[in-house]
């Protein structure tokens, strides 16, 4: 790279929500730079995981018919373990079969350097194997980059560097990152037959399942397991809070709870014979609307994980579809602010009303309760446990008659729960 | 399966200088909880004898836990471009 090199748009991160933002931008012609630590987009990016397509077809119409996905999922579990028995409720339905896909499970490695691809065909360039180390300023705005010791200017820098993101701290739009507010995630890649993964799952070739776990495989920290079919492999994690970790006792390392969930009878047999073929971890935001950043500054927008766009409700985790849309947004932005040939704050701010007029900040605002809902320990050991135990009673038969239902039923809820329950109950109406 | 089996799965290109620093002094003065003893998903850090932290910053997965964890003497950042781990599924 040339000394003071000047582009339109520099972006920080080739992940999704700094390609999708490349995507459009040079789309439109614009002179787009993305700069990319890892040596090819996708080489530093973790996923569970899984993208909804849906909101995001308007944004980038058919655009994901060639897309490197790994299978669309068709049968959802839900899995509340106790510590010797556990209860799965599992969703298979028809509607999950129809085209186009309602979601498809995904490998970054593979899915963001097609995705990168297709920036580059529109003209946007990707410089890999280069870090960000710091932003220029001048008269209190931002006007580029420092990268491998060259400087290029810009008129927008796009802070697409990810969770834990140093340009969001740089560019001071960003609050103190607190332990309750990011989850870390451990995942293994277990290499399987197709065959074997259909089989095992119940699956039609090319269906997918995808399966949440939660209760004592974290025993008792915030967090759960995640189980994802791709094409030949698994990807099987523990995702815990930091703050959970932190106060521990005793400390328990993630890599350990990893180890003893593969070997839960609910998993075990899943990924029997499987070869693991990766190891990976990464954080994740899991503080919600009220522990973004502030999204944009003058001559800065911040996109993806890095602005915080990440959704977990229990039931559906979700955030490749908020940094793929807010990237098209900060596109849509900075399209509009370049047409006024300003980039100052009250300029940019429009990349936020377009947040929240779109699915990404409703999303969150919706669910704005749910992270500190979330951070209730009684979800993780005491419900998970009850509901597994009280199921395991009442279908047990035993040496002595068996009691009438009502009775099982009623002893076991006293035993659990107590007058907090009610109060937890009357959270879960309000979110 | 250890944590330097799951480590040995992945291809990591490995930089001389290490990304990660740590005052030792004040780590040993300040801090009491050793939080990045147990964050860490790749065991990155470990007890020495003297009861100063050792830094195995080359099976860093680069996620970022320890840092929000440390609130003491953690100095650490990404990996120069081109090296640390390269992840061939994610």
């Amino acid at each position: 790279m040339a000394e003071a090199e000047k582009v339109e748009v520099v972006i920080v991160g080739a992940g999704l929500a700094g390609l999708a933002c490349a995507y459009h931008l040079a789309a439109a012609g614009l002179e787009v730079l993305v700069i990319e630590r890892g040596d090819f987009p996708g080489s530093k990016n973790v996923t569970g995981g899984r993208l909804y397509l849906h909101p995001l077809r308007s944004f980038f119409p058919h655009l994901w018919e060639e897309a490197p996905l790994e299978r669309h999922v068709t049968k959802e579990r839900l899995t509340a373990m106790g510590k010797g028995s556990s209860v799965t409720v599992e969703l298979s339905s028809e509607r999950f079969k129809e085209k186009p896909y309602h979601s498809h499970t995904i490998l970054r490695a593979k899915f963001d350097p097609w995705l990168a691809e297709r920036a580059a065909q529109k003209g946007a360039i990707i410089v890999p194997k280069s870090r960000v180390d710091d932003l220029l300023w001048q008269e209190g705005r931002v006007i580029g980059i420092v990268a491998s010791e060259a400087e290029i200017h810009a008129d927008v820098v796009v802070a697409a560097d990810g969770a834990f993101s140093f340009m969001v701290e740089k560019a001071g739009l960003g609050k103190r990152r607190k332990p309750q507010d990011y989850a870390v995630g451990a995942k293994e890649v277990i290499e399987l037959t197709s065959g074997a993964i259909e089989e095992r799952f119940g699956l039609s070739h090319g269906e997918g399942a995808a399966q949440l776990f939660f209760g004592s495989l974290t025993e008792g920290m915030f967090g759960g397991g995640f189980l994802y079919t791709n094409i030949d492999t698994i990807s099987l994690g523990v995702v815990v809070g930091i703050n959970a970790l932190m106060e521990k006792e005793p400390g328990f390392e993630l890599h350990r709870l990893l180890d003893s969930f593969k070997e839960r009878p609910e998993v075990k047999p899943l990924i029997e014979g499987g070869h693991p073929v990766e190891y990976s971890a990464h954080i994740v935001p899991e503080g919600g609307l009220e522990s973004m950043p502030q999204v944009y500054g003058h001559g800065i927008l911040v996109v993806g994980d890095a602005a915080g766009l990440a959704l977990n409700t229990g039931l559906i985790v979700r955030g490749m579809d908020f940094a793929l849309a807010s990237g098209a947004l900060a596109a849509q932005t900075i399209m509009e602010a370049k047409k006024r040939n300003d980039f100052s704050p009250a300029s940019l701010s429009r990349y936020e009303e377009l947040l929240k007029e779109s699915f990404v900040l409703k999303g969150l605002e919706t669910f704005r309760e749910v992270p500190r809902f979330l951070q209730n320990p009684r979800l993780f050991n005491l419900y998970p446990q009850a509901l597994s135990e009280s199921l395991e009673r009442l279908m047990w038969i035993g040496e002595e008659p068996k009691e009438k239902i009502s009775t099982t039923l009623w002893r076991e809820a006293r035993r659990a729960f107590r007058f907090s329950a009610v109060r937890d109950l009357l959270r879960v109406w309000r979110i | 399966m250890s944590i330097d089996a799951k480590l040995a799965l992945d291809a990591f290109k490995i930089d001389e200088e290490s990304h990660i620093q740590i005052d030792q002094t004040r780590c040993k003065e300040r801090c009491q909880t050793r939080y990045c003893l147990y964050v860490c998903p790749a065991q990155v850090y470990t007890l020495g004898q003297e009861g100063e932290i050792l830094i195995r910053y080359e099976g860093c997965l680069e996620c970022g836990a320890c840092t929000i964890a440390c609130d003491t003497t953690l100095a650490w950042n990404y990996p120069r471009g081109g090296f640390g781990v390269q992840y061939r599924f994610g």
